[in-house]
């Protein structure tokens, strides 16, 4: 039984003994109160859980759309099955992310999962040498190539296969649908899903989508569809929330400067 | 079906075990005798007969604080006899009364201004006096309220106990215990008050108390929160000072929304010796010596395979149920009540235990009791019954052992059940 039917319950019987015949039993009372104060604590404290998952959210939210635009390819395969086993575990196991501590969310969350089916891009065969970092403050995300310092916002694979360069924005379903111009040098807070490769499709390309989720693992059905759908949506929901959070750790972990 | 008001409320032998003492829940109270030995029907010895019953208490209404008092018999407890007459403590949650049990086998008959149905003569006809005389008749037994021990709680009385000295006693509620005079009824002595200052900083409550059975001075009085207490009266006037705590440090593993409440003590025995108590809690039978207050010395399951079910049982309000154990005549064997009409008994000595169960269609009188036993898991052997089989309406709460031979008394929901020792 959980925590809030075990409140209801007790309340009730706390209500029920003011009729009861005989007047108000004191033991009885106390007892059910211990009952009541075990509940609400756990009541309470998953609450405070899901805040600061909802706090993490925000702040990751941010850092996801960064990493959105990196090549997929710069993701070395570790962190790819890292998302995905975020993703993953985050969706069945939420009371393992119960404490508010940022280091044991990052560990609970981070555990090795077997992917199955991350399936990069045709892209994937390009080799790279690239080094790809978040300033957190800035939010400004960085690529360095060879010694070279750049930045740039994340190539997505395409039908065609895309050099790393271009840009390339995603967009997520519950996101704002308006275009916006993104300029090189500023934080991409929202991915756009524009094809600039493949101008004869300006809707969402669902191969394409389907290629993303593969990197991050399942789960991101709900992100995928503009129209949110509700049964998926949650999941999703949730599904990028611990992806993101897992991925702001890591990103935390990188030396940022 | 069963009206609620026969339900019995707690059950006593007296000290020689010849009478036996139940109160129900309507507020009356039978009293059940050992059939005499007799040539005649030398195997109906160890049968006890309804020897008296009487409406101990009325259920009351407070009008000032608008509060109905119920009638129900919390506890009875019986003083030693003195005369040929018997005496006993019932009590209900708020008035402790002394009652006087005694027999009228003859009455007087040949009264001079009265005819023997009672109606007053015509002086003018009597023509001769004469002595009236003691004739034999049916035995009458009479219960006669000799005190009224009221208005001295505020809250629920849990428990009374006489003192060995046999001239005072005491009563316990939630917060206090008062001690009575058996003589006096218009002034006690609180001598335990655990109420806080500030209602809301309550913690625990009393739950039960006892008088040493042969240390005038020293009582036990047990809690909500699973600890006892041994106090002195010599020490101080006012226990709040316990001499002795006794507390058992709680297994972190066992941990669960429900820990206060299994722990909760529902009721404390001393053994008949004196040097040790036993304590019931939800779950077990805890046997203390009055020399270690850090743990008890013995813990006994008495129905374990309920620790995985205590949500429901907390939903239906059966883990509120309180059970009371008790002490054989020499201490070697503990009993206690269950559900499903079960009740066990722990022998102390060989460390074996067995369930019984208290119901008609499993026993015929003068059968054998043959042991049951609780499938907790797996495959249930043919004689068992699964845990979820259990019927929790039927709990056994009230246990009785004679002071000095195997005979005890079960009181299953309304029924009173007499089992004995087979004398061959």
């Amino acid at each position: 039984m959980d925590a809030q039917s075990l409140i209801s319950i007790s309340l009730r019987k706390i209500h029920n003994s003011r009729t009861q015949r005989g007047g108000i039993k004191l033991h009885k009372n106390l007892l059910v109160s211990y009952v009541l104060r075990n509940a609400k604590q756990l009541y309470m404290s998953e609450k405070y859980a899901e805040i600061y998952r909802m706090q993490q959210y925000e702040e990751v939210m941010t850092v996801c759309n960064e990493i959105q635009e990196l090549n997929p390819l710069d993701l070395a395969e570790d962190l790819a099955t890292a998302a995905c086993s975020a993703a993953a575990l985050a969706l069945q196991n939420g009371e393992l992310c119960k404490e508010s501590d940022s280091a044991f969310f990052r560990s609970c969350c981070a555990e090795a999962y077997p992917v199955t089916d991350c399936d990069l891009s045709p892209l994937s065969a390009v080799q790279c040498n690239k080094t790809t970092v978040l300033d957190l403050d800035t939010h400004v995300v960085t690529t360095v190539e060879s010694g070279c310092l750049y930045q740039d916002c994340c190539a997505v694979q395409c039908q065609g296969a895309q050099a790393p360069a271009k840009k390339r924005k995603y967009d997520f379903g519950y996101y704002a649908t308006e275009s916006e111009e993104v300029p090189d040098f500023t934080p991409c807070k929202r991915a756009r899903f524009e094809d600039f490769y493949c101008p004869h499709s300006e809707q969402l390309d669902t191969s394409n989508i389907s290629n993303l989720i593969s990197i991050f693992g399942s789960g991101f059905t709900g992100l995928v569809s503009r129209q949110a759908d509700s049964e998926f949506s949650l999941n999703g929901q949730f599904c990028s929330k611990q992806t993101l959070a897992s991925l702001g750790a890591w990103t935390r972990a990188i030396v940022a400067f | 079906f069963c009206l609620s008001a026969d339900i019995i409320s707690t059950v006593e032998f007296d000290h020689t075990g010849e009478l036996l003492a139940t109160g129900d829940k309507g507020g009356r109270v039978v009293i059940f005798q050992r059939e005499q030995e007799s040539k005649n029907q030398p195997h109906r010895r160890g049968e006890y007969n309804v020897y008296s019953t009487f409406q101990s208490h009325e259920p009351e209404f407070d009008y000032l604080k608008s509060l109905e008092i119920e009638e129900k018999i919390n506890k009875i407890r019986w003083l030693p006899q003195q005369n040929a007459a018997y005496f006993l403590l019932s009590t209900n949650d708020k008035t402790v009364k002394l009652w006087k049990i005694s027999e009228r086998d003859k009455r007087p008959e040949g009264y001079n201004l009265k005819d023997d149905d009672g109606r007053i003569r015509d002086p003018s006809t009597i023509t001769t006096l004469r002595v009236p005389v003691l004739q034999p008749m049916d035995l009458m037994v009479e219960a006669t309220p000799r005190r009224v021990f009221a208005n001295a709680h505020t809250y629920h009385i849990n428990s009374i106990s006489v003192n060995s000295d046999y001239e005072t006693y005491m009563s316990a509620d939630d917060l206090r215990i008062n001690l009575w005079n058996l003589e006096i009824t218009n002034r006690s002595f609180n001598i335990v008050d655990i109420k806080p200052a500030n209602m809301e900083e309550l913690t625990e409550v009393i739950t039960a108390a006892e008088f040493h059975p042969s240390q005038c001075n020293t009582f036990v009085y047990s809690s909500s929160k699973g600890t006892i207490r041994l106090c002195d009266m010599r020490a101080l006037a006012l226990c709040d000072k316990h001499s002795k705590f006794f507390e058992e440090p709680e297994d972190p593993s066992n941990r669960s929304f429900f820990s206060e409440i299994i722990s909760s003590i529902s009721d404390v025995k001393f053994s008949h010796s004196g040097r040790y108590m036993m304590t019931r809690d939800y779950l077990t039978v805890k046997v203390w010596d009055l020399n270690m207050e850090n743990r008890p010395i013995e813990t006994y399951q008495v129905h374990d395979y309920l620790r995985s079910k205590l949500c429901s049982l907390y939903e239906n309000d059966c883990i509120f149920d309180k059970f009371e154990c008790v002490w054989n005549g020499s201490d070697s064997v503990i009993m206690t009540g269950s559900y499903n009409n079960f009740f066990r008994m722990f022998d102390r000595n060989t460390k074996r235990d067995v369930t019984l169960e208290a119901s008609r269609e499993n026993s015929k009188p003068r059968a054998i009791l043959k042991p049951r036993k609780v499938c907790v898991g797996g495959k249930r052997r043919k004689d068992e019954i699964s845990v979820d089989s259990l019927d929790f309406s039927k709990k056994i709460l009230h246990t009785a052992w004679h002071p000095s031979e195997n005979i005890i008394a079960v009181a299953a929901t309304n029924n009173l059940y007499i089992f004995q020792d087979k004398v061959n």
